[in-house]
């Protein structure tokens, strides 16, 4: 696009007097070296001071813990991605004439047909692709199945989280899993419910994003 | 150079141009410490000013003038002590870059590797130890910025105040902050640098104490302007002669 | 501006004892938050160092990067446009808005659409751009610009924000309270994301390697902005750009642990490319703008070149003894604070701001926190020099605006006199005598405005040391 403004622009920075910088080391990783309990540990209390909920739990007890969470804010609708392994598992076994159970949406549609729905539902549960320890939060990664509006629009966000795929930082999460390989369409860190500090610096949750972040870490 | 460890015979003192014209009881005071531990001061009459309100100014060629005769009167390879955390830094941190690229540049870096402050020398080198003999007395520290933040001195300071059994250090709240002096600042900015100073001086008035101690002259003699000014009840004072006073029973 | 214009802004900004009572409080907070957030000092000096290396290495490749950021980028799908100047920039967003025929454009916060003075622009064309970030909204309710790079409505308290809602948002009651004051923007808001046809936001850091924009923030509405309408145009200035993904984690510590004393940003948002196929939200198209507007002249000087490293933490801001009492909008430009002072009067030329850059009594607070090292002071001394300088070539803009005789009289005197000992002394003789008589005028009188007259020792050291048996040599 305009190449010519491209050109004159880069040959402006071409022409400047430059040495050689050599490329920093980046350290791998800054945090210390710690056990997968500590970590999920630090992660916990990160995101708990940051409001978020977090459960740690066995892995067979997720849907039975999810459920309860839904139940105690008296969510009706929950929106959901059926092609991934945390939707297949929900679908399941939802049985949504369940008393206090919401009725599962599943987000099949793009956006543009889906919209009003996305914008009416009471809560979304996506999985988590990572953590990272050391800072206090999850990674998503969005792709075909589980879009990443379910982790913005809907007022309550429910993420699944494995705890091996926590690390302990996001300079070993971006190492291990090869990120710069191959970067999806979108990647996120999330680590609360959106938060402002604008007014007098006094910190307020539930801004734009979701007003509140549930996760559960599974061992 | 000599090393850390090493007490010299002979020192240099680089008495900077504010306290020449206004202060010389604290410069004598700095040199009669000195002199007090067996070393012996030399000041060559050449000295005059570091050059820092030139270079601060836009006026390097002027600043270049001045610096290269101090860098000529201050030739032998013995330290340099200065009682200015802002000259000390001129000196030490800046005198290297001023001469970048000229035939001084040599002798430039040879007399910032010997620049002391005055209070860094004292412990650091010195390494005295004071009995006060004056009357208990509330005083507060004023942090100035070059001493901070260049020279990195402040520690040395404190310390030599803690020395004094009978002097109260009591803390400001904003010691760290600026006093407003800035050199040409404080006149081509007088409302920002008024407002500087004037939330110094409340600060200072807060702690109750009867005088306000710092290393570096400009940062005094603001301070001390404004507190007259405003008929505050304490004075301000430099290091060095408030040592001489409280060991000699003042 | 003409130093007539900084002074009254001044002066109106220090008689605004309300506005002063609020700045003192925000960055006395944000010095505090700072320092919890990098507590292990020797860490922080290992990680400042850090930054400042992959700044520099990213500036020394400069021209090298954005070409394989537009080599990226546009193979993943993200259209890339370059323009030279701000107009330009304003140009090239207003064709792709009507490209698509919208009337709307939500914003997240960017303070290169506030150089672009972007809002304005749109708003002639018929075309309105919504902020959505709450500091921006809030001043864009009361007609203002930023006073902070981070947060633009710090200047106001809560009575006064609540005032705003009260007054120009449709329906909303009189409240002080925080969290309704927050529920006002969030419901008046999210239908304009639901709406919007195109978003609009800046980018913190572009990664050459992989093509991709990070941005950061904590209210989600930058999501928002860039997820929801099927366009989104992102704004950079092309310093923005370094080397590898990998230099992303100590850069993202230091922003926000500089910026709002967090370890990390609610959202980390990590954009590669438009909506790819089978995928059923995001933007089916992704814009992005590369500014150059005076960065490309910076770039020629070495020295100067290190404004560029400035990765908009704000925290020099913070720490800015002289920002603190006159607040962002007295500066008059875009960017406040000690950057503020650095970058417009390269940008702009030293005949229009170069006062910005003697407004500062070179404490060294912002170059002590600054995340990347930039040498505030140094640059400052600079520009200083260059307003003065006689040199027929310069880097900078406005180059010798500022010479004068009379001050190049009076540094040339006082130069004299320094190097003329015997002459030295005489004069400071004279003055211990008469020192007590000098008219009030000038310089003099400057000083007395706030401090009683200074005193002049009846003798000068010089002047006493033979006397005290000190030797001279």
């Amino acid at each position: 696009m305009n190449d010519a403004a491209r050109d004159r622009i880069l040959a402006r920075l071409r022409s400047a007097p430059r040495e050689e910088v050599p490329s920093p080391e980046v350290p791998a990783s800054a945090a210390p070296v710690s056990d997968r309990g500590t970590q999920v540990a630090r992660l916990k209390s990160l995101m708990e001071a940051m409001r978020t909920e977090v459960h740690v739990l066995p892995r067979t007890e997720w849907v039975p813990r999810l459920q309860e969470v839904l139940r105690a804010r008296a969510i009706k609708t929950l929106l959901y991605a059926p092609g991934t392994e945390v939707g297949a598992a929900l679908r399941a076994v939802w049985d949504a004439d369940a008393s206090g159970l919401p009725e599962l949406v599943a987000y099949t549609e793009p956006v543009e047909a889906f919209k009003e729905q996305l914008f009416a539902v009471d809560a979304a549960v996506t999985s988590a692709a990572g953590a990272v320890a050391d800072t206090g939060a999850i990674i998503l990664r969005p792709d075909i199945h589980e879009p990443r509006s379910m982790s913005l629009v809907p007022p309550i966000h429910i993420a699944v989280l494995k705890a091996e795929s926590i690390f302990p930082s996001l300079a070993e999460a971006m190492q291990e899993g090869s990120w710069s390989a191959d970067m999806p369409t979108n990647m996120l860190l999330v680590s609360g419910p959106s938060k402002t500090a604008d007014i007098e610096l006094i910190l307020a949750f539930g801004v734009h994003g979701p007003k509140e972040l549930v996760v559960l870490i599974l061992e | 150079m000599t090393p850390e460890s090493a007490k010299p015979s002979n020192v240099y003192f680089f008495g900077t141009c504010l306290i020449d014209a206004f202060y010389p009881d604290a410069g004598l005071a700095a040199i009669r410490l000195i002199e007090r531990e067996g070393v012996r001061v030399i000041f060559p009459a050449g000295q005059s000013c570091c050059g820092q309100p030139a270079y601060n100014s836009g006026f390097p060629d002027e600043a270049r003038a001045v610096a290269r005769r101090q860098i000529q009167v201050f030739r032998q390879d013995i330290p340099v002590v200065v009682p200015s955390g802002s000259c000390a830094a001129m000196m030490k941190h800046h005198y290297p870059g001023l001469f970048a690229g000229t035939d001084d540049l040599d002798q430039a870096r040879a007399l910032a590797s010997r620049v002391f402050e005055w209070s860094e020398f004292m412990i650091r080198v010195l390494k005295v130890r004071y009995e006060d003999r004056g009357d208990p007395i509330r005083v507060t520290w004023h942090s100035s910025c070059h001493a901070l933040r260049e020279m990195k001195v402040i520690e040395y300071s404190k310390q030599l105040l803690r020395q004094l059994a009978r002097v109260e250090l009591a803390e400001l709240t904003n010691e760290r902050e600026c006093c407003g002096f800035g050199g040409t600042f404080s006149i081509k900015h007088p409302a920002i640098s008024g407002a500087l100073v004037n939330d110094k001086v409340d600060d200072i008035q807060r702690t109750g104490a009867a005088r306000v101690i710092a290393g570096d002259c400009g940062c005094l003699m603001n301070i001390a302007g404004a507190g007259q000014q405003r008929a505050m009840p304490f004075a301000a004072q430099h290091l060095a002669e408030f040592i001489w006073e409280r060991i000699h029973g003042g | 501006m003409a130093a007539e214009a900084f002074e009254k802004n001044v002066d109106r900004a220090l008689a605004d004892t309300q506005l002063r009572k609020n700045f003192a409080f925000a960055m006395g907070n944000f010095i505090l938050k700072r320092r919890a957030v990098f507590s292990d000092a020797e860490e922080t000096e290992r990680l400042r160092d850090l930054g400042n290396a992959i700044k520099q290495r990213a500036l020394s490749r400069l021209p090298e990067l954005l070409e394989q950021l537009d080599a990226v980028c546009t193979r993943n799908g993200i259209r890339v446009h370059w323009a030279e100047t701000t107009a330009i920039a304003n140009r090239i967003v207003l064709e792709i808005i009507e490209a698509h025929a919208a009337s709307r454009v939500v914003k997240g916060k960017s303070m290169v659409s506030e150089e672009m003075h972007l809002n304005a622009f749109l708003g002639t064309h018929g075309i309105e751009a919504i902020e959505t970030d709450l500091g921006e909204f809030i001043i864009q309710l009361n007609g203002e610009t930023p006073s902070h790079i981070i947060v633009p409505a710090i200047h106001k308290n809560k009575a006064q924000i609540a005032k705003i809602f009260h007054e120009k948002v449709a329906g909303a009651p009189y409240t002080e309270e925080v969290a309704e004051l927050n529920a006002i923007a969030r419901n008046t808001l999210r239908r304009k994301f639901y709406e919007a046809g195109i978003g609009l936001s800046g980018v913190n850091f572009a990664v050459a390697e992989t093509g991709t924009l990070c941005l950061v923030e904590n209210e989600g509405n930058g999501r928002m902005c860039t997820t929801v309408p099927p366009v989104h145009i992102a704004v950079m200035g092309l310093e923005k750009v370094v080397e590898r993904l990998a230099d992303l984690p100590p850069l993202l510590r230091l922003l926000t642990g500089s910026a709002t004393g967090q370890l990390v940003t609610t959202y980390v948002n990590l954009i590669t490319s438009p909506r790819r196929e089978g995928e059923k939200d995001g933007p089916q198209e992704v814009h992005l703008v590369i500014l150059d507007n005076g960065r490309s002249r910076i770039y020629q000087d070495p020295q100067l070149r290190q404004t560029l490293q400035c990765v908009r933490c704000g925290t020099c801001l913070n720490h800015c003894p002289v920002y603190t009492r006159i607040g962002g909008h007295a500066y008059g430009f875009v960017y406040p604070g000690p950057i503020g002072k650095i970058l417009t009067p390269q940008v702009e030329g030293l005949d229009k701001a170069g006062e910005l850059a003697f407004a500062s009594s070179l404490c060294g607070a912002c170059e002590e926190v600054c995340p990347v090292k930039i040498p505030i002071p140094a640059l400052l001394r600079r520009l200083r020099d260059e307003c003065y300088s006689s040199a027929t070539e310069s880097a900078v803009p406005g180059s010798g605006c500022k010479q004068n005789l009379a001050e190049r009289l009076a540094w040339k005197g006082w130069a004299f006199l320094n190097t003329h000992p015997r002459l030295n002394r005489m004069v400071t003789t004279l003055l211990g005598r008469v020192g007590d008589y000098l008219p009030s005028s000038g310089p003099l009188e400057r000083w007395m405005r706030y401090r009683s007259e200074p005193a002049f020792a009846s003798r000068s050291l010089h002047g006493r040391i033979k006397e005290e048996g000190i030797a001279d040599e």
